[in-house]
């Protein structure tokens, strides 16, 4: 149909050309936003995850995947601390090789996001949880539109330092477990100086659940995905 | 060995195959392999049933991608009616699998590779075939997908019959830490087996054998609750 039907209209009909239009755009072609959350054993995935299904749960439509190597570990605590309905969690199996299935082999994760996709069909948020990993493991960029990478206090000060494509690429990196740094005698000031240092302009969080339970800081950065997230090509 | 059955056979095509144990993780678990030796045995059985039953299968799907002399009589019945030849062919897999968790994992596997092969092999003999069920037998796709690029039918049978011995014997690596050469060379003693499977594939008839203690163990392994599971299956 023409946008011209010869009346010469002064007055606009179309709001869009107007004013800004307010309805928000639809996630990417249709489909949820993908982020990845990664990172070692034990720093702390999971409780983030929780975190953000905790303050995000009521205000955006999501869901979870989690890739735990004891398969229904994490989602079982998802369930059971009843952050999500069990039907917005699902857990995949990795075959003993975590950063395979979210790297190098993306299918069984693709599949887990399918079903939910088509359970719900109008999701806005998909949060793919990594099994524990070592600082080489990434999530592709076949199966998340952004990751975290998420390291903890404990975990040693010098884990920035050691760089791996997890600190220096992610979309956001996390240092967790801020509250443990004096009993671990990590110095905060070398953790974030040298993660600035490594990863340039990209973002840096330090945060602990324990001093703030919902991730305000995660939260605002996810949020910031959605709003502004590339069309996947 | 064409492009397709190599590039289908190859440990890092991205079609999820590597959380699939096929029955090794619970043979494991139940103390049935331990080494080498119990490992080769497992195979050999697992070759010679499921094994031969996929190849002929995959062959099958082969010859009727290309609509080159279909021999088997289920086929030549379907030509008589009007019914699809992969419904024919996928009900005569299902028929031939009695473990449900089977089926699951090869439908799994199935849609897995449909995602990979859509991209390197657009047809629409992958159309018919998905028109019959949304997540086909991962046999059948293989062989579609070996007609598709012009390969024989032997080499389809070959390729599903290698991926029944590697897929386990790979996952027997991961979770017992056995020997990689030790692992391979058992492999490679089985060729004599899998060049009997592929010329079985020539019969008239689709076979037919079973072996109910993977049938059997197969089902356990989704339905057990409480232990470890790393493996889809």
């Amino acid at each position: 149909m023409s946008d011209d039907h010869g009346h010469g209209h002064l007055i606009s009909f179309d709001p869009t050309q107007t004013e800004h239009d307010h309805h928000e755009a639809p996630p990417a072609q249709g489909r949820a936003v993908r982020i990845g959350i990664g990172g070692p054993v034990g720093s702390g995935k999971t409780a983030l995850v929780a975190a953000l299904a905790r303050s995000l749960g009521d205000r955006v439509r999501l869901a979870v995947v989690t890739n735990d190597i004891y398969t229904t570990e994490d989602a079982d605590f998802l369930r059971r601390n009843a952050v999500l309905p069990p039907e917005r969690v699902e857990a995949v199996q990795t075959g003993c090789c975590p950063h395979t299935a979210i790297r190098d082999d993306i299918t069984a994760n693709l599949d887990a996001i399918d079903t939910l996709e088509e359970r719900f069909g109008d999701l806005e948020l998909v949060l793919v949880e990594s099994g524990g990993d070592n600082l080489t493991a990434v999530f592709s960029r076949g199966l998340v539109d952004a990751q975290i990478f998420v390291v903890d206090v404990a975990g040693g000060d010098k884990v920035p330092r050691k760089g791996g494509p997890g600190v220096t690429t992610a979309d956001l990196l996390v240092i967790n477990k801020t509250d443990l740094a004096p009993l671990v005698g990590a110095d905060m000031d070398v953790m974030t100086g040298d993660a600035r240092r490594i990863r340039k302009e990209l973002p840096v969080i330090t945060q602990s659940l324990v001093e703030d339970p919902a991730a305000t800081e995660v939260g605002a950065w996810v949020l910031e995905q959605l709003a502004c997230a590339p069309a996947p090509s | 060995m064409g492009v397709a059955s190599l590039v289908l056979a190859d440990a890092r095509f991205p079609g999820g195959g590597h959380v699939h144990s096929g029955g090794l993780e619970e043979a494991v678990a139940r103390g049935l392999v331990s080494d080498v030796a119990s490992l080769e045995s497992f195979l050999e059985g697992r070759l010679r049933t499921v094994g031969l039953v996929a190849a002929a299968f995959a062959a099958a799907g082969a010859r009727l991608a290309v609509d080159a002399g279909v021999a088997q009589a289920p086929l030549r019945d379907a030509r008589a009616s009007a019914a699809s030849p992969w419904a024919v062919l996928d009900a005569e897999l299902d028929a031939r699998t009695p473990s449900a968790a089977q089926r699951d994992s090869s439908r799994a596997q199935g849609r897995g590779t449909l995602r990979a092969v859509r991209a390197a092999w657009p047809s629409p003999v992958l159309d018919e075939l998905v028109a019959v069920h949304p997540r086909p037998h991962h046999p059948l796709l293989v062989g579609a997908v070996c007609g598709i690029a012009g390969e024989p039918a032997e080499e389809a049978a070959r390729c599903v019959g290698y991926l029944a011995i590697s897929g386990p014997a790979s996952a027997a690596v991961r979770l017992l830490g056995l020997d990689p050469f030790a692992v391979n060379a058992a492999l490679v003693r089985l060729g004599p087996v899998l060049d009997a499977v592929v010329a079985a594939t020539e019969a008239d008839d689709l076979p037919a054998p079973s072996a109910p203690v993977l049938d059997l163990m197969a089902q356990a392994h989704v339905e057990q609750r409480g232990r470890l599971r790393l493996f889809a299956s």
